[in-house]
């Protein structure tokens, strides 16, 4: 139990002293929300959507989440070459242990850098419906982070040089925000997208924090839980399992 | 302390150990010598838990480390050939880190941090970042961290790799203090065959993963009629440059070096 708070409260720390990444990490959300959301908000108008910027807020918080979770656990790899991971594999705690204290220090991560983008979206004009939901948001962008947490440990269970980043960074993880429906409308789509969308964890995020904030969805609340709930469960497994083969 | 018996690891088709038999007592401070990739880290990392044996046995303190891990873990510590702190954490911290991972009391952790800190003079330096260190005071870092649970034995994996004599010859005289004080048992290993003269008890020399002598340091010398240890090391293991193919791993290091500058 100490040794998953101490592993928890390392992926804290470093996330809190690295100001200069927090900043970097915050300009990309920045861009999207700003060139997309008034960029193409006319467009989105005239076809009779309503307001972009806040259609794709919740998206952009979801992407976030999404970007910020995979990556802790991609910083596996980082402790792997850096040789700390030799020191946790060594020392005499149970791996499951090491392994949910750095899902959990990834998830809270990246659910402070989704607070951060919600704040930075409540600036640029985004207004929440409801703002007594905010907590029921909070409690999405949760689940979201834990789902994508145990995704990254898994696959930073398996990489083994930093060319394979580009890898997983072009067909797994940028595959997951586009067909997440963060940027466009699930509704209407081609049946292959339309298809595709709805295996993607993301949109069931990102749909559930529609509905709390705008009070619109495509699905139903209860299957967006159920999904992300089932997702966090079989990617945190996952990532327990292809952390437990870890060879050195 | 430590007692192998006929160990071999295959990778493949390779044999990095291959039939393996020595013993250390308690409180000697062992030598393990060879050329590169002879078969030493491989050995280490089979009596440290991380890699399962092929065949053959290995008791630690009485216990076998494939079916054991977590009370063996606990008996020993480690410093690895290369660097296994946490740079972004200052040198407190890590030494916290490791006392919880080790499940040291909060009390105890806290009273050998500070007289470990002390005794490798990183004590005012405590509250920086290891990122600032130099190489020699992540390897004391590392060396006092690796003692901070009392463990029985302390696993050195070449650690006076690129550092300067003095900070060599310091290192050495804190183990060598801690093995007097703490009677903890050392397993090191170390290309400088000077070091292994002065420090060591005993010695073993690994070769294509073979042990080919073993004794102490007289001994040796002794036996290929050499009047210095690296003499005889050389007599025993030929003259031949082994080269190690670079990992992927090895190919971030240099990356990663690049970058620093």
């Amino acid at each position: 139990m100490n040794a998953i708070y101490i592993l928890w409260l390392r992926e804290l720390k470093r996330y809190t002293r690295s100001r200069a990444m927090i900043v970097a990490s915050l300009g990309q959300p920045l861009l999207y929300l700003l060139v997309l959301g008034f960029g193409l908000g006319p467009v989105f108008q005239k076809a009779g959507n309503g307001d972009y910027i806040q259609f794709i807020a919740p998206g952009i918080i979801g992407m976030s989440v999404l970007f910020t979770s995979v990556f802790s656990g991609i910083g596996l790899l980082w402790d792997r070459q850096f040789g700390f991971l030799k020191e946790t594999l060594v020392a005499p705690v149970p791996r499951v242990a090491v392994m949910v204290g750095k899902t959990l220090g990834g998830a809270t991560v990246a659910t402070i850098q989704g607070l951060l983008v919600l704040a930075i979206c409540l600036i640029a004009g985004f207004r929440p419906v409801n703002w007594l939901m905010l907590p029921v948001a909070l409690f999405f962008m949760i689940l979201t982070a834990f789902v994508f947490a145990g995704l990254g440990v898994a696959i930073g269970s398996k990489l083994q040089d930093i060319q394979g980043m580009q890898l997983i960074m072009n067909f797994v993880v940028l595959p997951i925000y586009f067909l997440s429906g963060a940027l466009f409308p699930l509704n209407g789509l081609p049946s292959v997208l339309s298809v595709l969308t709805k295996i993607d964890p993301l949109s069931y995020g990102i749909d559930a924090l529609r509905y709390v904030l705008l009070g619109t969805s495509q699905f139903a609340p209860e299957i967006s839980v159920a999904v992300l709930g089932v997702a966090a469960l079989i990617f945190v497994g996952l990532g327990s399992y292809s952390f437990s083969k870890i060879q050195l | 302390m430590i007692k192998v018996e006929n160990l071999s690891k295959k990778f493949g088709e390779v044999s990095a150990v291959d039939d393996v038999s020595f013993d250390v007592a308690a409180g000697e401070v062992f030598a393990f010598l060879g050329p590169n990739g002879a078969g030493k880290t491989t050995t280490i990392k089979m009596l440290t838990t991380l890699l399962k044996p092929t065949s053959g046995s290995i008791e630690i303190d009485g216990l076998d480390p494939a079916t054991h891990s977590n009370e063996v873990r606990k008996r020993f510590g480690i410093v690895f050939q290369d660097s296994s702190l946490d740079q972004d954490l200052t040198a407190e911290e890590n030494m916290d880190l490791h006392g919880v991972l080790y499940h040291v009391p909060r009390k105890v952790r806290h009273e050998r941090t500070e007289m470990l800190l002390r005794l490798f003079e990183l004590w005012d330096r405590r509250k920086d970042f290891v990122k600032t260190f130099s190489g020699g005071m992540r390897r004391r870092l590392e060396i006092a961290r690796g003692f901070l649970h009392t463990p029985k034995i302390l696993f050195l994996d070449e650690p006076t790799l690129g550092l300067d004599p003095q900070s060599r010859n310091q290192l050495w005289t804190h183990v060598k203090n801690l093995n007097k004080t703490e009677g903890v048992t050392v397993f090191l290993t170390t290309h400088y065959m000077d070091e292994a003269e002065r420090v060591a008890d005993r010695i073993a020399v690994i070769d294509h993963g073979q042990i080919i002598a073993q004794g102490t340091p007289d001994e040796l010398k002794k036996q290929t009629e050499t009047d210095s240890l690296e003499a005889a090391f050389l007599a025993l293991t030929g003259s031949s440059i082994r080269d190690e193919s670079a990992d992927s791993a090895d190919q971030m290091r240099q990356m990663a070096k690049m970058w620093r500058k």
